[in-house]
C-alpha cells in the first residue's frame, strides 16, 4: 500500500440474501484526493458508503482506513477516527433548530456528553462557529428554524454543515447536490473545493458537470463491480462506461 | 434557489429567538406556580391526595423522560417504581432506617435494577425493547410474588413507619410529610427539566430525531440510551419509595403491569413530549381514580375509554393541545 493511501479497499463485498449488490471491489483514495464514485442507479454505491462506515457488515474483503484494519469497527467509532459521511437521504435532526442541528456535531469535541447535571448554557460557546457553519452553506436566514421546516435543498446544505463541524480527516458525501436549484449547487461546489484543501473526499455524485471539475480521480461501479479508473479525460472515453450509462438509460441526475 | 425560497420564511429566525427567551421565562413562571399551589394545596384539600398525585406525576414525568426525550417506550417502569416501593418499606419497617435513607434506598435499588434491565433491553429498536423491557419487568413481579418474606406476598408490607425525617423531625403526621413529598417532587422535576435542557439532553433529542445521523457523528448512542434509562429507572424508584412511606404500605399493585400501563396513560392524557403534561396527566388520572372509587373495578373500564378517546380524538395530551394553541413549548 502506497504512503499516501488514506483508504484502501480490497475485495469489498456485500450479498443480499442472493443478491450480491458490491462485488469484490477495490479501492485506493489518495490523501488529499477529492475521489468521485459514479455510476448508473442501484450500481451500489450507496452500499459502499454503508460498508466503508460500518452502516453494513461486509460479507468481505477489508477496509483500511490510516494504516489501520477498520473492517470490524463500530459505526461511531468509525465517525470518532475522522471518516464522517453523509446521507443520500438528507440526514437532519428535524426537531432541532438549524443552528442546533450543526452544534450537535461541534459538541463532539467536548468528548461524550452525559453532563445531564450542567445547564445547556456550557454549550453557548460552540454558537459562534455553529453559525459560521450556518452561514458557509447559506443557511443564516434560517437559524433559528426547526430543520424539518427547510426545503429539501435546504436540508441538502444543513447535512454538509453539519459533517462539516467535525472537522473530519476524511468525508463522504453521498449525492451532496441532488435536490439543489443550480446556484445552491455552485455555492456547495465552491464549499466542498474549499473544505478539500486539508482532507480528503470521496463523493457519490450524479451531476457529471461537477464531477468534471472538482474529482482528481473517478472510480465507475457498474452492477457492484469496478468498471473504470482514472481521471475523467479517461473514464468518459471508456467504451465500457459509455455503454453502462446508455445500457442503464441514466446518464446524470434524475 | 428562488424556487426552493418560497417554501420557507426567510425572516423567521428573528421571531423564534424571541420566543425563545419568553419560553424560558414562562416555564420559571409555571414551575413558581406549581410550587405556590403546591404551598396552598393542603390548607384547601386533603394533603393526602395531593402527595398521591405528587408520587405519581414524578412517575409519569419519568417515564415521560424517557419517553418523549429518550424515545424509548417501556412498558415494564412498574419494576423499578414497585421494587424501591418495597425496599423502602423494608428498610424502614425492618431496618428502622430513617424515612430519607429508606427511600434512598429504594431508589439506589431501583436504579441497579434499572442499570442492568436497561444493558439487556437498549441493543432492541422499537417494539422489540418494549417487550423486552415489559417480560424483565414481569420477572421482577413473579420475584415479588415468590419471595414473601421480604415483600409480604399478598399482603404486602403493610404499616411502615414514617419514622423522623434525619432522625429528628416527626413526620408521621400528614401535614408534616406533606412538605418532604413537596420537596421531593419539586426537585425530581426540576432535575428532570435540567436533564432535558443540558448537553446531554441535546444528545438525546438529536438521538431520538435521527439515530443513525446522531451515530455517524461518532456518538456511542447505546450509552446515551442506557443513561436516560438509568435516570428514568431511578425517578420512578423514588416516587415508589416516596409512596411506600406515603402510604405506609408496599404491595404487589406497584409491581404489576398495570402500573406500567397507568404510567402510559397518564403521560398521553397529560401531553406526551411536553413538560408539564405528565404532572397534568397524573392529576386527572388519580382524581378519577378517587371519585370513581365507589365503582370498584369499573373505574379500569373507565381508564380504557378515556385511554381510547385519548389516543383517537387528542393525540397531544392536555397540555400537548394547550402547546399548540399557545404555540409555545410547555
Ligand atoms: N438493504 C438492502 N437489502 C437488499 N437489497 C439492497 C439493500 N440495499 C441496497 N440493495 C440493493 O443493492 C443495489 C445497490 O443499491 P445502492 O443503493 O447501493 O445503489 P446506488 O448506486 O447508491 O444507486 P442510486 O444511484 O440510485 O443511489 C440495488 O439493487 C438495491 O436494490
Ligand atoms: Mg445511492
Amino acid at each position: 500500500m502506497e504512503a499516501d493511501t488514506v483508504l484502501a479497499v480490497t475485495g469489498l463485498t456485500k450479498a443480499f440474501g442472493g443478491f450480491t449488490a458490491v462485488n469484490g471491489v477495490d479501492l485506493a483514495v489518495r490523501r488529499g484526493s477529492i475521489h468521485a464514485l459514479i455510476g448508473p442507479n442501484g450500481a451500489g454505491k450507496t452500499t459502499c458508503f454503508n460498508l466503508l462506515t460500518k452502516f453494513l457488515t461486509p460479507t468481505k474483503g477489508s477496509i483500511v482506513y490510516n494504516g489501520r484494519d477498520i473492517t470490524r469497527d463500530r459505526p461511531a467509532e468509525i465517525a470518532r477516527q475522522g471518516l464522517v459521511r453523509s446521507f443520500q437521504i438528507s440526514a437532519v435532526f428535524p426537531q432541532l433548530s438549524v443552528k442546533t442541528n450543526v452544534r450537535i456535531a461541534l459538541q463532539r469535541k467536548r468528548g461524550d456528553s452525559f453532563d445531564f447535571w450542567r445547564s445547556e448554557d456550557v454549550l453557548k460557546p460552540l454558537d459562534e462557529e455553529a453559525l459560521r457553519l450556518v452561514e458557509a452553506v447559506g443557511l443564516s436566514a434560517f437559524a433559528e428554524l426547526p430543520a424539518a421546516e427547510l426545503s429539501y435543498g435546504r436540508k441538502r446544505a444543513l447535512e454538509i454543515a453539519t459533517t462539516l463541524a467535525l472537522d473530519p480527516e476524511m468525508l463522504l458525501l453521498d449525492e451532496p447536490m441532488a435536490g439543489m436549484g443550480r446556484e445552491d449547487v455552485e455555492r456547495i461546489e465552491a464549499l466542498i473545493r474549499k473544505v478539500s484543501h486539508n482532507r480528503t473526499i470521496l463523493m457519490v455524485e450524479h451531476n457529471l458537470s461537477v464531477v468534471a471539475s472538482l474529482s482528481d480521480r473517478i472510480t465507475v461501479l457498474a452492477r457492484g463491480q469496478v468498471l473504470a479508473e482514472g481521471d475523467y479525460a479517461t473514464v468518459s472515453k471508456d467504451p465500457r462506461v459509455i455503454e453502462a450509462y446508455i445500457g442503464s438509460g441514466v446518464g446524470h441526475a434524475h | 434557489m428562488a424556487d426552493i425560497a418560497s417554501t420557507d420564511a426567510p425572516a423567521a429566525g428573528l421571531s423564534v429567538r424571541e420566543i425563545d427567551d419568553g419560553t424560558e421565562r414562562l416555564h420559571r413562571i409555571l414551575m413558581i406556580g406549581i410550587a405556590v399551589a403546591l404551598v396552598i394545596a393542603p390548607f384547601v384539600t386533603y394533603p393526602v391526595f395531593v402527595m398521591k398525585v405528587m408520587c405519581f406525576a414524578l412517575f409519569a414525568l419519568a417515564f415521560n423522560l424517557l419517553l418523549g426525550f429518550g424515545g424509548l417506550l417501556s412498558f415494564g417502569q412498574a419494576a423499578y417504581f414497585g421494587m424501591a416501593s418495597y425496599v423502602c418499606a423494608y428498610a424502614a419497617k425492618f431496618w428502622g432506617l430513617s424515612p430519607e435513607l429508606a427511600i434512598l434506598s429504594g431508589t439506589a435499588v431501583a436504579t441497579l435494577i434499572g442499570l442492568v434491565f436497561g444493558a439487556l433491553a437498549i441493543r432492541r429498536q422499537g417494539i422489540y425493547f418494549a417487550m423486552i423491557t415489559l417480560a424483565l419487568a414481569q420477572m421482577a413481579f413473579f420475584f415479588s410474588l415468590q419471595t414473601p418474606g421480604f415483600t409480604g406476598g399478598e399482603d404486602g408490607i403493610q404499616a411502615v413507619p414514617r419514622g423522623r425525617l434525619f432522625g429528628l423531625i416527626d413526620i408521621a403526621d400528614d401535614r408534616a410529610l406533606y412538605w418532604l413529598v413537596a420537596a421531593i417532587f419539586m426537585g425530581g422535576l426540576l432535575l428532570i427539566y435540567r436533564i432535558i435542557h443540558s448537553p446531554f439532553g441535546q444528545v438525546c433529542t438529536a438521538i431520538r430525531d435521527n439515530e443513525p445521523r446522531a451515530i455517524s457523528l461518532g456518538y456511542r448512542t447505546n450509552r446515551y440510551k442506557l443513561v436516560v434509562f438509568v435516570l428514568s429507572a431511578a425517578l420512578a424508584g423514588l416516587a415508589g419509595a416516596t409512596k411506600a412511606i406515603v402510604f405506609q404500605l408496599a404491595s404487589l399493585t406497584d409491581v404489576h403491569w398495570s402500573m406500567s400501563g397507568e404510567v402510559v396513560l397518564m403521560t398521553l392524557v397529560g401531553g406526551l413530549g411536553t413538560i408539564f403534561g405528565p404532572i397534568a396527566g397524573a392529576l386527572v388520572i388519580v382524581s378519577m381514580q378517587n371519585f370513581l372509587a365507589s365503582l370498584g373495578s369499573w373505574v379500569l373500564v373507565v381508564q380504557g375509554v378515556i385511554f381510547v378517546v385519548c389516543v383517537l380524538t387528542f393525540r397531544e395530551g392536555i397540555v400537548g393541545i394547550i402547546a399548540k394553541w399557545s404555540k409555545r413549548p410547555l
